[in-house]
This record gives C-alpha cells, sequence and structure tokens, in this order.
C-alpha cells in the first residue's frame, strides 16, 4: 500500500530521517515508536504530504505522495489545529469541507461515544478534551491509512482505554494504522508490528508477536534495550 | 522465575472472570488468548458446540488487534478446537475428549512449571511430595 525508498529528510545540517526504507501493508497496525527527536513526525508530515524528503521516494499505491493520496491518508498530527471561534460542530463542517470522506454520521456517533457535546467550543477544550477531538474528527474519515502521532498524548489515564477501543473498532482488513506513541505499553495488545526509529535510522521493523516469542520480552521492554543500546536485534 | 508470573496472570484471570484479561506481554499475546479460551471451555463457562465470537467481537473484548483475533480462531481450528461453519461462525468442538485432553496438558504444564520453581530454590523430589502433601492437608 505504501512504500518508502531510501527517505532522507534534513533540515538545514540536522538530519531527522536518515536513509529510511519501509513498507506500509493493507489491514495493518503499526506501532511507530521512538523517542522524542528520533524522526516519527517527520516520516509522517512526509507521508501526509505537508513536508517533502530531502531525497528517497515515497509511493503510495504505486503513486507518488500528492492529491490522490491526500484524498485516502487521514493524519492526526500532535499539535492543535482548530481554530479558536469553532465549536465542535463548526470543526465537523470544516472537515466535511476539505475531505470527501468525512462522515458526519460517524463523526456524531464518535463524538457522542468521546461525550463530547457539539456546542462546545474548541479552544474551551481541556487538553485530554482536545485531544479525543482530534481523534474523532480523523477517525471520522474513510481513509485506507490512518497516521495518529501520539493519540494518547493528554489523555489521562481512565480514558485511554475508551481512546484505544474507538482506535480497534476503527481498524479492519481494508485500512491500516501507523500510531506513534511514547507509551509503549498501552500499544502491546494493538499492533501487528513495531517500527522502532532511532536518530531518524529505522533499527526494526517486525511483527510483535514475532519479537516477544524470540526474546520473551515486551514490545516495551525491546523498546528500551534499543534505545539504551542494549542487545542485538 | 517465569512460572511465578504465570501463576500470577492465572490467578488474576480467575479473579477478574467475564473481565478482562491482563496480559502478560513478555509471551505472544494469541497464546495467551487460546489459552484462556480453553480455560473458559475446560471449566463450562463455554459449551460444546457453543458459537463463538465473531472475529471482530473477539478482538473488541480482549481488547487484541483483529489481525491477532483471526490467527487465535485458525490456530484452534488447526488443534481441533473448533471449526467453521460457512456464513455461520466459528463453533466450540463437540468432541469432549479433545476438552479432556486440553485439561490434562494444562494440569500437566502447572505441575511442571511448580515442580521446576521448586527445583530452582533446590527441593528435593521427597520434599516436594512433601510440601504438597502438606499443602493438600491444609
Amino acid at each position: 500500500m505504501l512504500k518508502c525508498e531510501s527517505l532522507t529528510k534534513k533540515y538545514g545540517s540536522k538530519l531527522a530521517v536518515h536513509n529510511l526504507t519501509l513498507n506500509i501493508e493493507k489491514g495493518k497496525v503499526y506501532a511507530l515508536l521512538g523517542s522524542n527527536g528520533s524522526g516519527k513526525t517527520t516520516l509522517m508530515k512526509m507521508i501526509a504530504g505537508l513536508t517533502h524528503p530531502t531525497s528517497g521516494t515515497i509511493l503510495y499505491e504505486n503513486q507518488p505522495i500528492g492529491i490522490a493520496s491526500k484524498k485516502e491518508i487521514a493524519y492526526m498530527p500532535t499539535d492543535s489545529f482548530f481554530y479558536k471561534y469553532m465549536s465542535i460542530k463548526d470543526v465537523g463542517k470544516y472537515y466535511k469541507d476539505f475531505f470527501q470522506d468525512f462522515d458526519e454520521e460517524k463523526y456524531k456517533e464518535l463524538l457522542e461515544r468521546m461525550e463530547l457535546s457539539e456546542k462546545l467550543k474548541a479552544s474551551s477544550l481541556s487538553t485530554g478534551l482536545g485531544a479525543k477531538l482530534k481523534l474523532c474528527v480523523t477517525l471520522a474519515r474513510k481513509a485506507k491509512l490512518y497516521m495518529l502521532d501520539e493519540p494518547l498524548n493528554g489523555i489521562d489515564i481512565i480514558a485511554r482505554e475508551q481512546v484505544m477501543n474507538t482506535i480497534l473498532e476503527a481498524m479492519n482488513e481494508e485500512n491500516s494504522f501507523i500510531i506513534s506513541s511514547h507509551l509503549v505499553d498501552e500499544l502491546e495488545t494493538v499492533i501487528d508490528e513495531a517500527i522502532f526509529i532511532k536518530n531518524g535510522v529505522l533499527e526494526l521493523n517486525r511483527s510483535a508477536e514475532e519479537l516477544r516469542a524470540q526474546y520473551n520480552n515486551s514490545i516495551s521492554e525491546i523498546y528500551k534495550m534499543i534505545y539504551l543500546g542494549k542487545g542485538e536485534f | 522465575m517465569y512460572y511465578l508470573t504465570s501463576a500470577l496472570v492465572k490467578c488474576k484471570r480467575e479473579a477478574k472472570e467475564g473481565e478482562e484479561v491482563e496480559f502478560d506481554h513478555t509471551r505472544p499475546i494469541y497464546m495467551q488468548v487460546i489459552e484462556d479460551i480453553k480455560l473458559r471451555i475446560i471449566r463450562g463457562e463455554l459449551k460444546v458446540g457453543d458459537k463463538l465470537p465473531s472475529t471482530r467481537e473477539l478482538a473488541m473484548q480482549y481488547q487484541i488487534n483483529p489481525n491477532t483475533a483471526s490467527r487465535i480462531y485458525n490456530e484452534l481450528e488447526q488443534e481441533g478446537f473448533c471449526y467453521t461453519k460457512r456464513g455461520l461462525g466459528t463453533f466450540i468442538t463437540e468432541d469432549e475428549t479433545m476438552i479432556i485432553e486440553a485439561k490434562e496438558t494444562m494440569a500437566e504444564k502447572l505441575i511442571e512449571d511448580c515442580i521446576n520453581g521448586l527445583k530452582q530454590l533446590n527441593y528435593s523430589e521427597n520434599e516436594v511430595i512433601a510440601l504438597f502433601q502438606k499443602k493438600i492437608g491444609e
């Protein structure tokens, strides 16, 4: 579905992503794991077409990233992107104008699940509610590839399960998910594959169940070992 | 120390019957769900010939990835523990001997883990037996 080949992104002299090759398959869920500044967001932004690679290629369904890919890829950034005057209902309308695949019914259903009232002003929301709104508006698109950058940021421990369940429910054989998080524990049971990025370099990309079986360890522990440079993977 | 954590997970499961399973993230998730389903069949919470939830429902019930859920049914089917009726869903085997065998295998595994653990603590076979008798007598 998506192929990244020898992707490199430089910001000035800083290498954000370095020579990264990655394949994303249909119907699979990927965890994108890495510490802050490891290049996760840069990679997602390149796939979303919000920033261009310095070198290398990205092909979505054998086509370069562009208008067609943007129609099918739903990207949820970490930062908030709503205008202050907007109500939650307005946010839906705004999305509807931008994306043909935005499903208003689905949006309402998701808001209800997250206990968000359409009348609330987007600017009045707490960090946690703002994060839920971002998720609702992203999952209300009938996209083929969802990229969620830190969907659990600002979500308290009680609401995490609600958020993870909502994400889980959106998964099917026809779509794929790339979810970045530093809360590796929360993603353990939800993912097919784990992608580990360190300093912009792809360290490892493997099936989560295979990793557990081979190393008798959790993805969360393997993550720590990779970042502390312990052990060979 | 693995046998200890594994026993702990089992205790938690029993304590939280009907609620979500606490996974041990150091072991493949699909294996743990398979064990849990077998355990529930052995305990009689799920009956022979019963219809199992759909792959989707299973994923939600255990809060696991849908691909893991379909893998679980594939494995259970290969083992002969369940079968698929086309268009109707997945059902538990009606072969009771399979369930008895599974129960025996599980019991054996528990005993083995326990004995191995005690051996690591330098218990002799006789001491292990004595320990068991004392515990059971309590």
